[in-house]
């Protein structure tokens, strides 16, 4: 079955089983390994991705439930790799394996979509569907909370610019 | 490898820009630097550190990096010799090179002390080489020069980096002495240096087992059978007729199912049906039995004896008594297993993936294809995670024996039920302790049995508090179990410390005593008056208990209820505090104060991640990790049932570290063992009821 869908804003048309969860699409069909398989069962996050930038489990959504969506993978995330929530998780230094990382950024970043400021609690009760074996849970924590004000100096800085010029 | 200084100039030369001046810096044969040829593209080289003319260096990591931050630690320390800017570094990973590398395997936290010397002096031989070679420029003497961030710097104001020196420098002799940089000026080691592979990591760049892919590679999941079973037959005549499929085919008790890709496999399993011999399958209560009569035999081993226990139990005014606990669990790393191998027609192998021990892979596969080692191949990958199950090569086993048989490159890969339900477990142990306190309330006799499925000795009898105390007695018991067995993070010591460092909590508080005072009491006695042998050393450990009193507060915080425990392992001590409240009528453990001697700090940040990292870990296990056994089957076999700890469920944790300069040894391990301890200890401060078993919530 032909399934047309975006991926990180680039249209695909994939040839494939209509039942092939979103996971193995994107990472046999179109070589996206950046997200990953952890368990299967929409437990640990690390396969998170954006559908219609909604952060979404991706093991477990068939691809004809995406047909026509936009997805979003961490290879798409930024063009360039400084989306405020990477440029804090490398700030502080928040990976030990690095392998739930992709799941937990993107879980990150589309928290402080929704909630830019968020409260401690809101961090915590935002981050805590995503498992990190290694338990880099706090770093993860302080990280999104330094992402929320590197986006939000950003925003300020560009209101700067465009006030000055 | 070994290059005349002809051959290296013939080869700069012809290759002048990208001239670079190499060094082993981790040889196999131990101690020493050399010299040798290579080009910054030339990746035959896994063993150097090279400067090429404009100052970029490059450093090769060869330890596998599973997330205890070897593949920065290492540089960092070259780095730091060799007096260069971190931001001129860049790091990559080594593949298998036994004839350059030695000790390339991650397992033990002992990477770090092994090269610490060898790491040094490979960056201040080189570093000394280019102060030589700029001296010789300038017509000064070498002792008028300095270096700074990968400059030297002569006596009137001369200036050269590293990169431009390094054709002069290769000319040069190689130094047999070289002084190394004293502590207070180092400006890396010791500082925060965020990971190397951050970058990849990101932005899902980064190449894990799961993610290599080679030309001509099926994909193989794998159906194995029940712990002690053997597979009579099986049934894949639907299978075969799925898209995709590529083979099913039985090797060793297992049936592989090969496809073209993931998915295609995964559905095509579903239609696979195996059939089993019945045997004498094992189920908890079978290993409830053995625990039972291991500790009635009256065959176990005697691992320690100082005194006469026997007698010195008799008089003793008081005794207590308790049996501790620990089950089966699995390592799961976030990553599953999964190993890439290509069993190639010209009887060359490439075996690609995640393990702690790429050796043994090569020398496991060389012996079941029975073929020269030097024919075997093995590519590091990056690692979700090890936990000591990498440091099994089963799955590169069945990736090789696949190849073999299909005669294709095949990635094998386990779900998470496989990595579950598949074995390699950490073993399960019962320990049964028993101490004799004297009138005053001090411990006299202090006994301990241990009972392991497969263990080998559940004990580590030469733990403190023994050598304090004048009669002692450990023994053990091994039971062969069909259930695999292997390392866990903190190997015995990770069940073992909960049991110790809980015991002894019931011991202060049968004798009266504070928990911290009496481990000093007794570190005293092993200074002034030691019984048998003493393998830790007591200064180290009074000053982490010390500390971590003082840090934590030891039950001066009202309103909160602190355990304690503290433990040598891995050459590295650690004491914690835990503080449990009642938040909503229940008891949470809401800090952690854990202070640690590993000698000298290589990379704060990283060292505070394994800190706080195994802190989680060892909570999470004690709290919350079970597996069951029902006729030799696992289960759960997913995280909807087997419960890892998650981000809602961790204390603040403040890690501190003693400063004294030591030689750096273990971290990866050693702040997992008394964290079972000190949470078990904290909740029966608050609860008064004392945890006997994990996991402690079931």
């Amino acid at each position: 079955m032909s399934i047309q869908l975006t991926v990180n804003k680039k249209k695909v048309d994939l040839e494939i089983d209509p039942n092939t969860p979103l996971l193995w699409a994107l990472r046999d069909h179109l070589d996206l390994k950046g997200t990953k398989f952890g368990c299967g069962i929409a437990q640990c996050g690390a396969c998170t991705i954006w559908v219609n930038g909604e952060a979404t489990r991706s093991c477990v959504l068939p691809i004809s439930a995406v047909a026509n969506a936009a997805i979003t993978t961490i290879e798409g995330l930024s063009e360039r790799g400084d989306h405020p929530v990477q440029v804090a998780w490398d700030q502080l230094d928040v990976p030990q394996c690095g392998y739930c990382q992709a799941g937990q950024i993107m879980t990150a970043a589309s928290l402080l979509k929704k909630k830019p400021n968020p409260s401690a609690s809101e961090i915590v009760d935002g981050m805590s569907g995503n498992i990190c074996r290694c338990g880099t849970y706090h770093r993860i924590q302080e990280a999104v909370k330094l992402a929320s004000e590197i986006a939000s100096k950003k925003i300020a800085s560009t209101k700067k610019v465009k006030k000055s010029a | 490898m070994k290059a005349t200084r002809r051959s290296f100039i013939q080869k700069t030369a012809l290759l002048s820009s990208a001239f670079v001046l190499g060094f082993d810096w981790f040889q196999a044969s131990g101690k020493s630097v050399t010299l040798f040829q290579t080009t910054l593209d030339s990746g035959r080289f896994n063993a150097f550190l090279a400067i090429d003319p404009t100052g970029k260096i490059i450093l090769y990591s060869p330890n596998p990096e599973i997330g205890q931050g070897i593949k920065t630690a290492f540089p960092v320390v070259v780095a730091e010799e060799l007096d260069v800017d971190w931001k001129d570094v860049e790091v990559r990973q080594a593949h298998l090179d036994t004839q350059n590398f030695e000790r390339q395997l991650t397992g033990g936290s002992g990477a770090l002390k092994h090269s610490w010397d060898r790491l040094r002096k490979a960056g201040a031989t080189a570093r000394l080489m280019f102060m030589q070679a700029a001296a010789q420029q300038w017509n000064v003497d070498v002792s008028a020069c300095k270096t700074s961030k990968g400059f030297v710097l002569g006596p009137n104001g001369q200036k050269a980096n590293y990169g431009s020196l390094a054709q002069i420098a290769s000319k040069l002799p190689i130094p047999t002495t070289v002084v190394f940089k004293n502590r207070k000026d180092y400006s890396i080691i010791g500082k925060r240096t965020r990971g190397v592979d951050n970058a990849n990591v990101v932005t899902g760049k980064a190449v894990f087992g799961l993610d290599i892919s080679k030309p001509g590679m099926v994909i193989a999941q794998i159906i194995r059978p029940p712990f002690g079973a053997t597979l009579k037959s099986f049934d894949a005549t639907d299978a075969l007729k799925m898209p995709g499929i590529v083979d099913v085919i039985s090797f060793k008790n297992k049936v592989a199912i090969v496809g073209n890709s993931t998915w295609q496999v995964m559905q095509a399993r579903a239609n696979v049906t195996c059939k089993y011999v019945a045997g004498e399958f094992e189920s908890d209560s079978t290993h409830q039995k053995w625990f039972d009569e291991g500790m009635k035999t009256d065959k176990a081993i005697v691992q320690r004896k100082d005194g006469d226990f026997n007698a010195a139990i008799l008089k003793a005014a008081k005794v207590v008594e308790a049996t501790y606990e620990c089950p089966f669990i699995s390592h799961s790393p976030m990553e599953p297993m999964n190993f890439f191998a290509d069993v190639k027609s010209d009887g060359t192998v490439l075996l690609a993936g995640p393990t702690q021990v790429p050796q043994s892979a090569q020398k496991a596969v060389a012996s079941l294809l029975k073929i020269d080692e030097k024919k075997v191949e093995v590519e590091l990958s990056k690692m979700g995670g090890g936990f000591g199950r990498r440091l099994n090569n089963d799955f590169a086993l069945e990736a090789a024996e696949l190849s073999s048989l299909i005669k294709k490159p095949v990635k094998v890969m386990w779900t998470r039920e496989d990595d579950m339900s598949g074995g390699i477990y950490r073993p399960a142990a019962r320990y049964h302790f028993k101490a004799g306190l004297d009138s005053a309330g001090n411990m006299v006799a202090f006994y301990l049995r241990g009972v392991g499925l497969n263990t080998g000795n559940s004990t580590r009898q030469d733990n403190f508090p023994v050598g304090a105390i004048d009669h002692v007695l450990i023994e053990s018991v091994n039971q062969n179990s069909a259930v695999t067995t292997g390392p866990w993070r903190a190997p015995i010591t990770n069940f073992l410390g909960f049991a110790e460092q809980a015991f002894l909590d019931e011991v202060a508080e049968a004798g009266g005593k504070d928990p911290v005072q009496m481990r000093l009491d007794w570190l005293a006695r092993v200074k002034s008056n030691p019984v048998g042998k003493i393998t830790y050393e007591p200064d180290r450990f009074i000053e982490v208990i010390k500390q971590a009193a003082e840090k934590s507060n030891w039950r001066k915080k009202p309103g909160v209820s602190q355990g304690f425990s503290v433990y040598y392992s891995h050459l590295s001590y650690v004491a914690q505090v835990a503080d449990v409240q009642v938040v909503n009528g229940k008891p949470k453990v809401t800090h952690m104060t854990a202070v640690t001697d590993c000698g000298e700090v290589v990379n704060l940040s990283g060292a505070e991640n394994q800190v706080k990292g195994a802190i989680i870990d060892g909570m999470g296990h004690a709290m919350f990790a079970k597996l069951r056994f029902n006729e030799g089957v696992a289960s759960p076999t997913n995280f909807n049932a087997y419960r890892l700890i998650k981000g809602n469920e961790i204390p603040t944790i403040q890690a501190h570290f003693v400063d004294n300069g030591i030689e750096p040894t273990g971290l990866g391990e050693p702040a997992l063992p008394p964290t079972g301890g000190s949470v078990a200890n904290a909740l029966f401060a608050a609860t008064k009821k004392r945890l006997y078993k994990q996991p402690f919530d079931v």
